[in-house]
């Protein structure tokens, strides 16, 4: 198959810089009264399917420190495992269950979405995915933007099975993927993202 | 007979081409040190995880979130500075225009002061201006919104670093993957090549396409100037579904 040359190039990325938390999250940033709520900001509705859990962790840089002016989106998979049909552009009716979240780091560097669990997505030779999130991640000091993934470590099973995690060749790394269970009223799964350093997150180029 | 080629269908999407972007870690940039991870990124063919993504329609927005000389004013004033549009187009690497597509920008004041508490330099707040807005692109791939010319800044890096007047972006397009942040400068402006944030980026071509253009023919008379900044986003692979041999 004959695949064309792409005509245009894609604009160059720069840093979100120290303040993204202006543009992205205002409210959080104490700008009031230009948007109603920050984008992103709740995930969940009454009529959303699935079980509630919480998805939280730090971002760690490669002194140790922690990461406190950081931006982090989340784009999932429905608790059937499909990704919600695109909204029309003029429509009123939000979906029940959006799959996109965006929360800033907090002082402490800590993250957290209010979210449900995915369900598993068909990969590309149409065998399941294990259960995942994605997390695209900006801040100063990163020239573009980060892309990995979130698993959950009470999927076994479908981790090890889990092409994208088998592509990673040393074992340990995929570790950096997998968030750890708590058990409370909603379950919490931790997983810390480290920037660089001997625990240093797998990131993808996608 | 000639093939089928659906925009924005089921074609992966062109490999990014990290050269063209800033790498992972510049010196120059002291910020990155720490946090450029140093791992080479682990390569991963696009999965509906990745072609998918949100969508933010109209009714999302409010009717000033696009003018930033008025949207965080509690009494109808206007910002200070010099009065300006932005606009631009959306498009893919295919030249395609991407409609419906969700763009934030954030800035300084005219003073070069950010609205935040972080911020320690000296030049003043404006009451009148917070500095974010966004705009959804319409169905030609078109986005705009009235500001002021944000000031250029000192910033603590080296010793006197000093940022071009800039304003940032941030751009979904369809897909999760062609998420991108990037920063939009001003045609003409000296303070750009002496940025170590601009600097990041290796190639002088890439770097021409973060400046916006003065645009004489969209000025408003008597009110604003007009700057164009157009946004590439990746592009996809076109999918087939005759053949066809010739190039499409």
């Amino acid at each position: 198959m004959l695949h064309p040359v792409p005509t245009l190039k894609e604009t160059p990325s720069q840093t979100a810089g120290p303040y993204v938390h202006i543009g992205l999250t205002p409210n959080f940033a104490e700008i009031r009264g230009v948007y109603d709520a920050d984008p992103g900001s709740t995930m969940l509705t009454e009529d959303t399917k699935g079980e509630r859990i919480i998805i939280s962790g730090r971002i760690i840089d490669g002194s140790g420190a922690v990461v406190n002016d950081a931006l982090l989106e989340l784009w999932q998979a429905d608790a059937d495992g499909s990704y919600v049909a695109p909204m029309g552009p003029n429509s009123n009716s939000a979906p029940a269950f959006t799959g996109w979240g965006r929360q800033p780091t907090n002082g402490e560097g800590v993250f957290s979405f209010e979210t449900i669990k995915p369900g598993p997505v068909p990969g590309p030779d149409g065998r399941p995915m294990a259960p995942h999130v994605n997390l695209w991640i900006v801040a100063r000091g990163i020239n573009i933007g980060l892309q990995t993934r979130l698993y959950f470590d009470d999927e076994a099973e479908a981790n090890g099975k889990d092409f994208v995690l088998n592509k990673i060749m040393d074992p340990r790394r995929r570790l950096t993927l997998i968030a750890r269970k708590e058990d409370g009223a909603v379950p919490r799964y931790v997983l810390d993202i480290h920037l660089q350093g001997d625990k240093e997150t797998v990131f993808f180029d996608m | 007979m000639s093939g089928i080629i659906l925009p924005g269908a089921d074609g992966a999407l062109y490999p990014r081409n990290r050269d063209w972007h800033p790498p992972a870690n510049t010196p120059g940039y002291k910020s990155t040190t720490f946090r450029a991870p140093k791992h080479a990124l682990l390569s991963l063919g696009g999965t509906a995880s990745e072609l998918t993504g949100p969508t933010f329609g109209h009714s999302s927005l409010n009717p000033l979130d696009n003018d930033l000389i008025r949207n965080y004013s509690q009494d109808g004033s206007e910002a200070i500075g010099q009065r300006l549009i932005v606009y631009g187009q959306v498009l893919d690497e295919n030249a395609r225009p991407v409609p419906e597509t969700l763009v934030e920008f954030w800035q300084a004041n005219a003073g070069g002061r950010y609205r935040h508490r972080k911020e320690a330099y000296l030049a003043p707040l404006d009451p009148n201006f917070g500095g974010c807005g966004r705009a959804v692109t319409d169905e030609n791939g078109f986005y705009s919104f009235r500001t002021v010319k944000p000031g250029a800044y000192p910033w603590p890096n080296g010793g006197n670093d000093w940022r071009p007047a800039h304003i940032h972006f941030s751009v979904f397009g369809h897909a999760f993957a062609q998420r991108l942040i990037t920063q939009m400068y001003f045609e003409g402006d000296p303070m750009i090549w002496q940025c170590p944030i601009v600097g990041s980026i290796a190639d002088k071509s890439a770097i021409d396409q973060l400046i916006a253009r003065l645009d004489r023919h969209n000025t408003t008379p008597m009110d604003a100037l007009a700057y164009r900044f157009d946004i590439v986003l990746r592009g996809r692979r076109s999918t087939m579904f005759e053949n066809k041999l010739e190039g499409n």
